[in-house]
Parts: structure tokens; C-alpha cells; sequence
């Protein structure tokens, strides 16, 4: 078997030194009962043509996004990866090696970590961040808890702009350490209705921008409400490729941002493996989870890295630590710093301003249907929708008609009473022969 | 000066005490890189967690021996956590009690029968 | 004070300016920082300019610049082949990390999550454009469930701990759903570290259970803390010491029998995949880490998975989505409606780690029934083989019996030589291994925990028992330099983590310049 090296010979050496009769002694400890006898009800061993026949097979069942109109965000984005980010992290010194805890061993895995909170602090303007999380909506929920810790309240306001499925899994984490959620109503424009939310037994609020709904919005007011009640806003930012335009959280008063960094580096991929990011105030950075990449030097006076302030963590802090965080998202983080590097801020920008046009151009193409309402004002590159019948009819239709028009609001959130509402997004990927499909389509499923 | 079986050293002045950790604790501990002290105002009992020290691998309670509430911490320790490791028993103080009961501390060990329970370990 | 640590020192004891002999130079290269390469105006990306500006956000344009360097194409490849060089990995040598279970990353793994089929799916695409996809999602299950003889299987964990949280919050879930609010769950004094700050995170008290002086489990400890308010049980199997539970049968009993759930640590899992399944063994819920048994790569630290095996009990706790089957096709449940109601609820976006899906099942498919029972028992067959080359020199710290997937030392052997763990585990770096795990369990003192996996070859099973014996026969001469020196040979030596806590520097910032030593 070729991943097996080890031949009958030396195992038979091998037995010999262990002075074991057979492997089979090797677990005498197992009770006898439950001991399988033999293999198991599943295929046997088969070569990687057999293999690739089966696993291709089933890809081809599926529709990549790239294969005709695409128009889906609502959390993942489909970007251009430049061909480099990918043939590096499938180095074997970086695809195939350890959590750098030995770090004189790892120096390249800890100075990609320390480039990668530098570049995550810088765009998300926030002095401080971590060497990533699982994805956006765990450190969505980490940050809930963070703030329960540092301001010692149990209180957190979710926007109603809020991506549901963060809302829901804030809940999940919160929810079972004591913490309270109250989820604002879903609305395109749900951060004006936080303010009035806010009391003095509020721990944080919590606002997405651009939200689900696609609205980019200024949350200054939000922040200094939040700050009067002795409360932390934390910001979250599902698109990445978005700090390369927008004000970032830092510069409007967020405490703590988190975000999904998908859209830098890596593949939609089904929904994951993602990378969370997670900047903070300097003043928290002990509250913070997940791992810390520090600069220090070695025994030589030489520059060097290493993971650090691991005295919040669980494997010593055990059921003191932030979190029970042990892996952070490593070769994920890898290909966001590096596509990060390749676009400098100078293609960033550029690449934020092509998303935002392309969006522009699928608005004013949308504007022009008679029976379509675009609902949001102020947008980054996505945009709701208002159809004159439930969404998800229309997405079903479309897609067999070869487009994939989007996501409707009903899939992420069934109980808003938004199944009427479409969430269209479009990127750099997204061409003129794209948005006038959708637009065609469109009007031709939303006719009287 | 008092101390602890758990490695914590008091000294009475009147109805306050300082109060810190070892020179054997500190050394045990290795680097401390990180004081956590308590808040002013807090009371507590002999035996309950008062304050943690941190070094690079561990983070280590610090139980206070006597009952008392908190008037003071020791300031200059979140910037130079080092003082404790090079004045455990001076400088690197990090609480100082308004004591429940001054003669509370008298029933520890002396220094004698500290560095003899020492020996023992 | 509870002194939870055993004082070793965390930053280099010699600060020296002697060179090392050999650094390779000519290879390994020095390489700064992206922000100390400059070109705040470069980029490595040629992308059109936009047709449409963006007047339209007003103020919340972003104007002050961000602060981020770029560079073109062979500036990063450089870049990042440089800092490549500097990495250990297992494509270079065994790492015998007890508990981590390094072994080879098949690529062909890597092949098949890059097929645009798989890697260019939107999770929220209309279902019926990715019944691919959920075929693949339920073929990975049902690997899953046959291989521990558990009916139900959570997909979504995006880690091991993650994983944990998910069977505690299953458990909890399922004692509020009786109006039995339980207040505590019990974990052995070896446990993970993951496994304390789990339950702690999911809302319960830990107790410890104490351990025999064999290295297992202490039944009469675990009967008396048992009682109405206990909601679980969390064991390893096998242990963190290496060795099987055998009474693993009364655990389980005495854990249902007081109303409890048993949830295992499926961390271990590579020593018996395909030769027992823990749902035999009376286990109610056990996460496996696909990045251990599976082969998912380490990358660095991550990404990992961690799908969570349910009994028929916890299963309609399960939380969302769920994979379900009916005359259409493959659909995902992803509300709290119909069968997926009682679901504990939501623990991230979309549906879990399917890249880490697509490589788990190639490594299952490729190795087959009959490979992944060999898998089992080559790793624990490696593992006792390095326990008996190496217990004449090393202090195996339960010498009797054999071990299972990995063979745990503790540092008797080094009592008064002045060398601890610590340094012999640096002296293993200058021939050419990564260190074994270190100082975990903590029950063990001065722990090394030595996990080999069946993906090694027998000359580097040799080639490190060797190194670790010439090592021992340096502690026994006396050449204390060798072992406090060490690494001589890595990129860099020792580092100052003292430094690093005291003072930290997380990111690089124009002002300041290098960090001062400790």
C-alpha cells in the first residue's frame, strides 16, 4: 500500500525487538468483545486512478462558479487568486509542517504569522491582532465573549444588518457561558436601530459593515453611544477585499473588529477552510483568543519570532483560558498574506474600486427593471433586492436556466419575513455579458 | 516576616501587611513576565486566590494567607514584572492587606521554619 | 501559590556570539520583513482600471493609507521560498509528536480539493447545482460512522476543540431537553488542555479524576465523583500516557449508569482505526480530528476539522446543518425546524471544512478497510518499537506491558545530570528531527511523549532511536555545552520568550526598532 513504507520483513524484525508474538498481543489491553475480528463493511484499498475516477466524478456533479453567471456573496466571494498564492503554500515546508512551537524550526511559518497580523492590524486599523481564527463568524462569537470579559457584563446587541449565521453561532457560544444575544430585527439599514438598544448592562454591540444586506455605513454614532454606556462595539467585515475602500472599524470606534478573510487568497471552496481575522484595542490584548505571533531575539542577538502571551490559551490556562482555541487557520492565513503582499496597498485599492464599479454598472442594470427595487442606498459590492415573488422561486428558475443569480434572504433567515428579498453580488470576476444574463433573466422571471 | 506552605511571604506593619511571593516560588516559576493583582476594595480570606503570576508557560495563583481587603497593589509591576524575580521579598511586593485580624499572621512560619519546611520539600 | 509549571527556563541561558558551525548559508537565506522591503507603491497584480469611481460613498471612503508594502511576482516568491527554507516539516523528516499524529500528507489529496468542481462551490449556491458536493459530504459520513459504530455524525467543527464544544453543547442540550440541568463534567489529570477549557467554555465545572500508578484511569476515583450533577465524562482512548483504557467497558457503564454521557477525545484514534470502534466501547459522542487520522495537512498550524460522531441518544442534538436525503436529492437542514428541531443550534457559517472533506476521503478511499486496519496496527507496532530501543537508555514511564500509538518517557534518566527535557529535546533539533511533545501529560514529570505513525520507514524509525541513544550517551559523558547550547544547527538558536512576553511586539510598527533583550 503506498502510503504504508513498512514491509512484512520489517515488521517481523520489528516484533522481534519488541518481543511481541504477533501485533495482534500489542493490543491485548482492548476488552476481547470488542476486538473486530475483520475489516470493516467498507471498500478495500484502491490505487489513485480508481480514486480520482470517483471523487472527479462526484465534482462533476456540481456547478463551479465559474461557469456561467455567478452572482452569490452573503459571507463568500468569489475573487481572482493570482497563480503564485497557491503554488507556494503547496511548499512542503509550509503545507506539510507543524504549529511552529519549536520555534528556532519555524521561523518561516512565525515571520509569515507576524507579517500577517501586521497586515491585518493595518487594514482593519487596529493596533493589535491574532494569527487568525477558524473563520469570521467563530471570531464573531469570540469577540462576544471577549467583550463579556473586559467590560464584565452579559449583554451583547447582534445589528440587524448582522449575517445570520454569525448572529447564530455568537448565540451558540455566548448563549452557553451566560451570556445573553438579543438579535435585532433583520432590516437593509439595521444600524440605526442599535443606539437605541444600548444600556448600561451592555457588554458590546455588534454591527456588520457593508452588512448582509450589502450597506456600507458610518458607525461613529454607534460607537460613541456604545462608549457613553461603558460598552465595546465590535465591527465585523464578511468582505475582505471591502478595507481597500471603506473607512476601516479602527477609524469609527470599534474595540474589536473580526472578519472572514475568504476573499484574500483563498477559494470559496464550499464554504471552507476559511480565516478568521481578529483585531483589538491594545489595552485588551490579554483578553484576546487565539494564537499571538511576538518578535523577540535569540541567544545570537538575531531578530527573530515566536508565538507568545500563551498564558491565556488551554493548554495552560486549562479552564481559566480565553477560549479553548488550538489550531489557528495557518496555510488559510499563509495565502491571505501572501496575495496581500502581491497586491500591495496600491492593488488593493484598485482591486476594492474594480468591485465597487462592477457593482455600480449590476445596480444601474438592475435599476432599469420595471418590477425589481434595489433596496440598498449606500453599498460596497452587493446589493438586496426586492422581487415581486419569493426569491428563492426565482434563484431555482434561474439556475436551471444556467445562472446562479444569488442568494435569496430566506435561506440564510426564513422567519424575517424578508422571502421576497435577493442578495446580488458582484466582483472583479464579474463581466458585462454576466450582469446583462442576470438582468435578462430577471426581468423575465419577475413579469406579471 | 510570615510565611505560607504555599510560598507566600506576609509582613505585618500594625494593622496592614504586605504581602508576595517567595524567593523559592519565584525561582520555581522561572521569568515572570505578568502580574494580574487585584482590584482595590476586594476582601479576601486566608486561602483564596488573591492575585496570579504569569511566566512564559505557566500561570501560577497566588493565595493570600491571612483575611484582609485590598489597599493597595504593587504599581511599578505591569511595566517591570522582573522585580519579581529580582526582589521577590522587597520590591516585588504585590499586595498590601488592611488585615481582618493583625494576629492572624502569627500563627505561620517563621523564616527558620520556613527554610526547614523548604529543606523538607 | 500553585506552581503550575516545572521552572524551565524560557529564554536562551548563554547569550554567546560564537557563529555555529555549519548554517548553510549558502541555501538557507535572510530575509526581512515584507514592511523592511519597502514598495509602498509596488504591486505584483496588473488589474484595469475601474470604469465607475467611487463618488457615490462620500465619507466613508477610506483616505489615510493603510500601511501596506507590495511586491512584484519574483520579489515574492523570493519572499516566501526564503522563509520557506527555515520551516521543519514531515515532508523532511519524522516529527514523533506524541498526540499530533504527523504523518504523511498524500498529495494526491491536494490534487482533488483543487477541481474547480469542489474548490469554485459557493456554500449558498441553489442545491441543486451541488449534489456533488453533498454526496461527497455524505460519503464522508458514512466512512465515519461505520469506522466508530456511531449512527450520526456532525460534519461542521472546524477543529478538534471545536469538535469538543460541539459534543458538549449535544450533551447539554440533551440533559436540558429531560429538565436535568447537570452542573459538572469529569477529565482525567492527563487530559488535553483542550478538554478543561472546553467545558469551561460550554458552561460546566471541571473535576479531575485521578490516575493509577500504572497510567490509567483510577475506577474507584471516577465512581465516588460520579453523582446526579455530572453531565459527562471526557477520556481519552488511548490515553495521553499511550495506553488503551482497558477498563474502558466499566467506564462507560458506571458513566451511564449515573445518568452521564461519554464523551471521548478522539485524538488518539490512529492506534485503533479499523480495529475497534468506540461505539462498541460505550462512547456517546467522540470528535475525530481529521488532520491527525485522516491526513488533512498541518499547514502551519491549521486549517484543521473535527466531525463529531453522535449515539442514537445525542443525535437529534446534533447541530445544524444537517445532511438529509430525500426524493430530490441531497438538501442541507439549516433551521430549527422538522427533524433538525431539537439541534443545540448553529457553531459557525455554512457547512464545515470541505476542502479538509475532500482530502479526508481520498486518504480513506485510497487506504480502504484493510489499509486503515493496517494504519493502526503499523503505528502501534512503530511506537513499541521505539519504546523497546529506547527504554535501556530512557526512562519509559510505565515500563510494564506494551504501549499503543505512542510510548511515553519521563526524566529519571536525567536526574542530577543538570540537562532536563527541555535541552534534550533542543540537542534532537541539531540532528536533523523535530522534537517529540514535551512536558505534556502533565502527570509525567519532565514528559516526552514519542507518537512515530506508520508513515515512517523502518531506517528513520532506526535513524532516530539512534540519535536519541547517541544523545543519552552524550548526557551520561557529561557534555552539558552539547544539550544547553542547543540548537546549534537550526536557522536560529534559542529564542527569548521572556522578552517576548514581557515586552510584546505583534506587529511592525516604523517607529520602533529592534526589541531589546530581556
Amino acid at each position: 500500500m503506498r502510503y504504508l513504507p513498512l514491509t512484512d520483513a520489517d515488521r517481523a524484525e520489528m516484533l522481534a525487538v519488541v518481543r511481541a508474538p504477533s501485533v495482534e498481543a500489542l493490543f491485548e489491553d482492548v476488552p476481547a468483545a470488542t476486538r473486530l475480528s475483520g475489516d470493516l463493511d467498507l471498500p478495500p484499498h484502491q490505487g489513485e486512478l480508481e480514486v480520482e475516477r470517483a471523487l472527479a466524478g462526484l465534482a462533476a456533479r456540481n456547478r463551479a462558479a465559474g461557469a456561467g453567471p455567478f452572482f452569490c456573496g452573503a459571507g463568500a466571494y468569489r475573487h481572482h487568486v493570482p497563480a503564485s498564492v497557491d503554488h507556494i503554500i503547496q511548499r512542503s515546508e509550509f503545507l506539510t509542517s507543524y504549529t511552529p512551537y519549536q520555534p528556532e524550526i519555524a521561523q518561516g511559518t512565525l515571520q509569515v504569522l507576524f507579517e500577517f497580523q501586521t497586515q491585518v492590524a493595518a487594514l482593519t486599523g487596529l493596533p493589535v491582532a491574532n494569527a487568525s481564527m477558524y473563520d469570521g463568524s467563530t471570531a464573531c462569537a469570540e469577540a462576544v465573549m471577549m467583550a463579556a470579559r473586559v467590560t464584565r457584563r452579559r449583554k451583547a446587541i447582534l445589528s440587524g444588518g448582522l449575517h445570520p449565521h454569525y448572529a447564530e453561532a455568537a448565540w451558540t457560544l455566548a448563549h452557553s457561558a451566560g451570556v445573553v444575544t438579543r438579535r435585532l430585527p433583520a432590516a437593509v439599514d439595521a444600524e440605526r436601530a442599535v443606539v437605541e438598544a444600548i444600556d448600561t448592562e451592555t457588554a458590546c454591540v455588534v454591527v456588520q459593515t457593508p452588512n448582509v444586506f450589502g450597506t456600507a455605513s458610518e458607525l461613529g454614532a454607534i460607537a460613541e453611544a456604545a462608549h457613553a454606556a461603558g460598552a465595546l462595539m465590535v465591527v465585523v467585515t464578511t468582505e475582505a477585499v471591502s478595507f481597500g475602500l471603506l473607512k476601516p472599524p479602527g477609524a469609527m470606534g470599534a474595540d474589536i473588529a473580526v472578519a472572514e478573510g475568504q476573499s484574500i487568497g483563498n477559494p470559496l471552496s464550499f464554504g471552507g477552510p476559511y480565516v478568521g481575522l481578529f483585531a483589538a484595542r491594545e489595552a485588551f490584548v490579554r483578553q484576546m483568543p487565539g494564537r499571538l505571533c511576538g518578535e523577540t531575539r535569540d541567544a545570537e542577538g538575531r531578530r527573530g519570532f515566536v508565538l507568545t502571551l500563551s498564558t491565556r490559551e488551554q493548554h495552560i490556562r486549562r479552564e481559566k483560558a480565553t477560549s479553548n482555541i488550538c489550531t489557528n487557520s495557518g496555510l488559510c492565513a499563509l495565502a491571505f498574506s501572501i496575495h496581500m503582499t502581491l497586491l500591495g496597498e496600491t492593488g488593493l485599492r484598485r482591486l476594492a474600486a474594480l468591485n465597487h464599479a462592477r457593482a455600480r454598472r449590476l445596480r444601474d442594470a438592475l435599476e432599469a427593471l420595471p418590477r425589481v427595487e434595489v433596496l440598498t442606498p449606500r453599498f460596497f459590492n452587493e446589493l438586496a433586492l426586492r422581487l415581486p415573488r419569493p426569491a428563492a422561486a426565482v434563484v431555482e428558475a434561474l439556475a436551471a436556466a444556467g445562472i446562479v443569480a444569488g442568494v435569496p434572504f430566506s435561506r440564510l433567515d426564513p422567519r424575517a419575513g424578508l422571502d421576497d428579498v435577493l442578495l446580488v453580488c458582484a466582483t472583479e470576476t464579474t463581466t458585462d455579458d454576466d450582469i446583462a444574463a442576470l438582468a435578462r433573466g430577471l426581468a423575465a422571471e419577475t413579469a406579471p | 516576616m510570615r510565611f505560607s506552605k504555599d510560598h507566600e511571604w506576609v509582613e505585618p506593619d500594625g494593622g496592614e501587611a504586605a504581602i508576595g511571593i517567595t524567593a523559592y516560588a519565584a525561582e520555581q516559576l522561572g521569568d515572570v513576565v505578568f502580574i494580574e493583582l487585584p482590584e482595590l476594595g476586594r476582601k479576601v480570606k486566608a486561602g483564596e486566590p488573591l492575585a496570579v503570576v504569569e511566566s512564559v508557560k505557566a500561570a501560577s495563583d497566588v493565595f493570600s494567607p491571612v483575611a484582609g481587603e485590598v489597599i493597595a497593589v504593587n504599581a511599578s509591576l505591569p511595566g517591570s514584572p522582573e522585580t519579581v524575580n529580582a526582589e521577590p521579598e522587597r520590591d516585588g511586593w504585590l499586595v498590601k492587606l488592611k488585615l481582618a485580624d493583625p494576629a492572624e499572621a502569627d500563627a505561620l512560619m517563621d523564616r527558620h521554619a520556613y527554610e526547614a519546611f523548604l529543606a523538607a520539600l | 501559590m500553585t506552581v503550575l509549571s516545572v521552572g524551565r527556563p524560557t529564554r536562551p541561558e548563554s547569550a554567546t556570539q560564537t557563529p555555529s558551525a555549519s548554517r548553510g548559508h549558502g541555501l538557507v537565506q535572510e530575509e526581512p520583513l515584507i514592511f523592511e522591503l519597502g514598495g509602498w507603491d509596488k504591486s505584483g497584480v496588473d488589474l484595469p482600471k475601474p470604469a465607475l469611481d467611487a463618488a457615490d460613498l462620500g465619507d466613508l471612503v477610506r483616505c489615510e493609507p493603510i500601511g501596506l508594502p507590495g511586491l512584484s511576482e519574483p520579489e515574492t516568491l523570493r519572499h516566501y521560498v526564503r522563509l520557506s527554507q527555515k520551516n521543519h516539516a514531515i515532508d523532511l523528516a519524522m516529527y514523533p509528536l506524541g498526540s499530533c499524529t504527523m504523518k504523511h500528507n498524500p498529495r494526491l489529496g491536494e490534487k482533488l480539493a483543487r477541481l474547480p468542481g469542489f474548490a469554485d462551490l459557493h456554500p449558498l449556491q441553489p442545491l441543486q447545482t451541488v449534489q456533488g458536493a453533498l454526496e461527497l459530504m455524505d460519503a464522508l459520513a458514512h466512512w465515519l460512522k461505520t469506522l466508530t459504530g456511531l449512527p450520526a455524525v456532525a460534519l461542521s467543527p472546524k477543529a478538534g476543540a471545536h469538535g469538543e464544544l460541539c459534543g458538549l453543547l449535544a450533551i447539554r442540550a440533551a440533559h436540558e431537553a429531560r429538565g436535568d440541568a447537570r452542573r459538572t463534567v469529569l477529565a482525567p489529570t492527563s487530559a488535553h488542555g483542550t478538554n478543561p477549557a472546553t467545558a469551561a467554555l460550554a458552561g460546566y465545572a471541571v473535576t479531575e479524576i485521578g490516575q493509577t500508578a500504572d497510567g490509567h484511569v483510577d475506577l474507584a476515583d471516577l465512581a465516588a465523583k460520579l453523582g446526579p450533577h455530572v453531565a459527562a465524562v471526557m477520556v481519552t482512548n488511548p490515553n495521553t500516557c499511550g495506553l488503551f483504557e482497558r477498563e474502558v467497558l466499566e467506564i462507560a457503564r458506571l458513566t451511564h449508569a449515573a445518568g452521564a454521557y461519554f464523551y471521548c477525545d478522539g485524538a488518539n484514534f490512529n492506534a485503533i482505526v479499523g480495529r475497534v470502534r468506540p461505539g462498541d466501547l460505550g462512547v456517546d459522542a467522540m470528535h475525530i480530528n481529521l488532520h491527525k487520522t485522516f491526513s488533512t495537512p498541518h499547514g502551519g498550524g491549521g486549517p484543521g476539522a473535527g466531525p463529531v460522531v453522535f449515539s442514537a441518544a445525542l443525535a437529534p442534538y446534533a447541530p445544524r446543518p444537517w445532511l438529509v436525503r430525500g426524493p430530490q436529492g441531497l438538501a442541507l437542514a439549516e433551521h430549527a425546524s422538522g427533524e433538525a428541531a431539537a439541534g443545540f443550534g448553529r457553531l459557525c457559517a455554512f457547512h464545515g471544512q470541505m476542502g479538509m472533506y475532500v482530502r479526508a476521503l481520498a486518504y480513506m478511499m485510497s487506504h480502504g478497510a484493510d489499509g486503515l486496519r493496517q494504519v493502526a496496527e503499523d503505528a502501534v507496532l512503530a511506537a513499541n518499537y521505539v519504546k523497546a530501543r529506547l527504554s535501556g537508555a530512557l526512562t519509559p514511564a510505565f515500563p510494564q506491558g506494551f504501549c499503543m500509538h505512542e510510548a511515553l518517557f519521563d526524566d529519571a534518566w536525567l536526574e542530577g545530570t543538570g540537562i532536563s527535557t527541555l535541552d534534550v529535546a533542543k540537542a534532537l533539533i541539531d540532528e536533523g528531527f523535530h522534537p517529540m511533545t514535551m512536558y505534556f501529560p502533565l502527570v509525567v514529570h519532565g514528559a516526552m511523549l514519542i507518537e512515530p505513525t506508520e508513515s515512517e520507514p523502518k531506517r528513520e524509525l532506526d535513524r532516530f532511536c539512534d540519535a536519541l541513544l547517541e544523545l543519552a550517551g552524550a548526557v551520561r559523558a557529561g557534555d552539558v555545552a552539547r544539550f544547553k547550547g542547543a540548537p546549534y544547527f537550526a536557522p536560529l538558536r534559542r529564542l527569548d520568550e521572556t522578552a517576548a512576553a514581557r515586552r510584546p511586539r505583534l506587529a511592525w510598527t516604523p517607529e520602533a526598532p529592534t526589541p531589546q533583550p530581556s
